[in-house]
């Protein structure tokens, strides 16, 4: 019981992870109708960055991921405006298939960067744990989901009440009533690039934290695991996001801590669980929990 | 559902008439490659005919793509793990079995060429199996649920240690038929012309026979009656089940036909490499396919071997070249990067520049060139030139054509 406790609490904490890109994933979906594969090389692209200036410049940490986000915002917003931009009116599939595109050439360069080394983002709580009731976890998990919970009360605060999500929404509802209220979709694309580049590097130096060693390549395979989170959840949908993230999260630790009593499956199959739980809430429900069905018309 | 709300059945499209019409000849460019293709071994060198049989193996499974994407417009990443069933499949059948080998690899030491057929069936079948959960799903679902397959593809072919040989991979056997075998034979070398036979120029051929097969069942498939009902589902799901369309049986055939191109690429893939280990089949190399076909050009053909020849060979030629090159360096320490980077940039780049300026890939740019050349051709033979009614037409009609 103890250990399902404490397996379920770091689930939920990487959940809240998880739940931090696949927000990040929805929302820019939801104002520009564009699938941002890009999010992950972004999210690499601020946590490698985060990671230099505290490993090798020795900067305080916060000031190193303060630096490392204002990296990630920078390639997003010159991605949006340079490429997305441009093309979006024209498809959005192939901006889809674009986001691709500047995934590989941004995930490469960090590739490159990094060569065979794994650079520890060094924060504050290192491997050191929390004790209470009997369970143990680490504290960067406690940590993690602090953060998350805060950040994702802030963003649900400022889409609800400020002008700035309002508009983001209203263009989500209506891009072209939108732009006639006066709403620059403009501002509006950017605005979203730049919250889920901030979103998904917060994300990224917790997945590289305790337990992980560091940030290396291996770390965009666990940011592509919010993909599932974001999909299961419906990908217009924000709370789809934070819910399909906590299942992922949840799913794939409780599998990782139970391993020896499912190797029938084989090894690793935690990494596989997200993309199983997807795949079986999509048949049920092929938009996602929340996701709205699609009304066509010929 | 019911068989009381299906109307007539579509009447068959009228004989052979109407067939040609859609047909269009094929370009001189493709028949001049095919007959350079049927002279490069005897003039290429090793490394040369490697790239090709690499790249014709790129280029069977990018056309499999390309049926799923450009025809039926159902967006897939899980490519590579078709890929994979066919290469595995291949090699298992083929293999002797374990108590000849000695050791614990499994092998069902089928004749090659049986092993061939078997592969591309199984992996037309996981196509199939995996078509309920697609016809359930549109577009970036289906993309990302499909991204799903390749990651429980790795976990299988890591795991089944006794049938993938785990994380190290397997051997691949040799392809042989009626005897005849694509490999090197110790002391009877054959002599073709004067010009040895080694085991990559039997493979060239091998690969360029299957290329040629893929590429008319291609055509073909498109100008029938089954690729015009992929078209109608890729243009509207919903207007063509209103046509009678079945949208269900018609997603699932496309899958089948892609994933089975994707078998035989597999299978001329495991070939090539002669030993294949599960890290091949990743997420790289789906995104690796998507890529060519889209710098190829969505829906075109002749585009897809183009983008599969740039994007498999890239790398290989990157790294033979790289003294050459300045950047490209050949350990990651001394400053460059390495091929294999470097060929990464240049796709992702491509795929960014050409999506900015030519969505419609190579194939457009192609076309684009052509009718430049035709107006450049007219006005020299100063011939009345087109009203601009009439060219505006025309362009018009170019843009008009489907493009997903």
């Amino acid at each position: 019981m103890e250990k399902f406790l404490q397996l379920l609490l770091s689930g939920v904490a990487l959940g809240a992870v998880y739940a931090l890109i696949a927000l990040g994933f929805v929302i820019v979906f939801k104002a520009t109708q564009v699938v941002n594969f890009a999010l992950a090389g972004l999210l690499m692209v601020g946590t490698y960055w985060v990671a230099r200036f505290r490993t090798v410049d020795g900067y305080p940490f916060l000031v190193a991921v303060v630096l490392g986000v204002a990296v990630a915002v920078a390639v997003a917003l010159l991605v949006e405006r340079v490429f997305v931009r441009p093309v979006v009116r024209r498809s959005v599939v192939a901006v889809a298939i674009m986001t691709i595109g500047v995934d590989v050439v941004l995930q490469t360069e960090i590739t490159r960067r990094l060569g065979i080394d794994i650079v520890p983002v060094g924060d504050p709580w290192q491997s050191a744990t929390v004790e209470r009731f009997g369970i143990t976890v680490p504290q960067t998990r406690v940590a993690a989901l602090a953060v998350a919970l805060v950040v994702l009360g802030g963003f649900f605060a400022w889409s609800k009440f400020s002008d700035w999500g309002i508009a983001v929404r209203a263009s989500a509802e209506n891009p072209q009533t939108a732009e006639l209220m006066g709403v620059r979709l403009g501002r509006v694309s950017a605005t979203v690039w730049l919250i889920a580049a901030v979103l998904a590097v917060l994300a990224g130096v917790f997945l590289s934290a305790f337990p992980a060693p560091g940030v290396s390549p291996t770390t965009s395979a666990a940011a592509l695991r919010a993909f599932p989170a974001a999909i299961l959840g419906g990908l217009d949908s924000t709370g789809g996001a934070l819910v399909g993230g906590l299942l992922i999260g949840v799913a794939e630790t409780l599998t990782l801590g139970y391993q020896d009593q499912l190797s029938f499956l084989g090894e690793g199959f935690s990494s596989v669980m997200p993309y199983v739980v997807m795949v079986g809430v999509l048949l049920v429900r092929p938009t996602g929990l929340f996701g709205a069905t699609e009304a066509t018309r010929v | 559902m019911s068989d009381a709300t299906r109307v007539v059945p579509p009447t068959r499209p009228a004989p052979s008439s109407v067939r040609r019409r859609t047909t269009r000849p094929v370009p001189l460019a493709l028949l001049g490659a095919l007959a350079v293709g049927l002279v490069a071994p005897f003039y290429l060198d090793a490394f040369w005919l490697q790239v090709g049989v690499f790249a014709f193996a790129a280029m069977v499974a990018a056309l499999g793509l390309n049926i799923l994407v450009g025809e039926a417009g159902q967006l897939s990443l899980a490519h590579s793990f078709f890929i994979a069933v066919g290469a595995y499949s291949y090699t298992l059948m083929a293999s002797p079995s374990q108590a000849e080998t000695g050791g614990d690899l499994v092998g069902w030491r089928l004749p090659p060429i049986v092993a061939v057929g078997l592969a591309v069936v199984a992996a037309g079948v996981a196509g199939l199996l995996f078509s309920p959960i697609a016809a359930r799903l549109r577009g970036i679902y289906l993309g990302v649920a499909s991204l799903g397959l390749v990651f429980l593809g790795q976990h299988v072919l890591v795991n089944a240690e006794t049938i993938t040989g785990g994380f190290n991979g397997r051997d691949v056997p040799p392809l042989t038929v009626f005897g005849f075998s694509f490999d090197d034979v110790p002391g009877e070398t054959l002599h073709v012309l004067g010009v040895p036979f080694t085991r990559v120029e039997k493979l060239w051929y091998v690969g360029l026979v299957a290329v040629v097969l893929a590429w008319v069942f291609y055509r073909n498939l498109r100008s029938s009656r089954a690729g015009r009902a992929m078209h109608a589902i890729r243009d509207g799901e919903v207007a063509a089940s209103v046509m009678g369309v079945h949208v269900t049986r018609f997603k699932g055939s496309a899958f089948l036909v892609s994933s089975m191109l994707a078998g035989l690429g597999g299978v001329l893939l495991a070939l090539a490499f002669r030993h294949i280990v599960p890290e091949t089949f990743g997420v790289l190399l789906a995104i690796e396919y998507l890529a060519m076909i889209v710098i190829g050009g969505v829906g075109s053909p002749g585009g897809t071997l183009a983008g599969a020849l740039f994007v498999s060979s890239l790398p290989v030629v990157l790294e033979r070249y790289s003294d050459a090159l300045p950047f490209v360096s050949e350990t990651p320490t001394d400053g460059g990067v390495t091929a294999g980077i470097a060929a990464r940039f240049c796709y992702g780049t491509a795929i960014v520049v050409l999506l900015l300026v030519e969505p419609g890939g190579l194939a457009a740019l192609g076309r684009r060139a052509r009718r430049r050349l035709a107006r450049a051709a007219d006005e020299r033979a100063i011939q009345p030139t087109p009203s601009p009614a009439a060219a505006a037409l025309g362009d018009n009609v170019a843009a008009a054509t489907p493009r997903p």
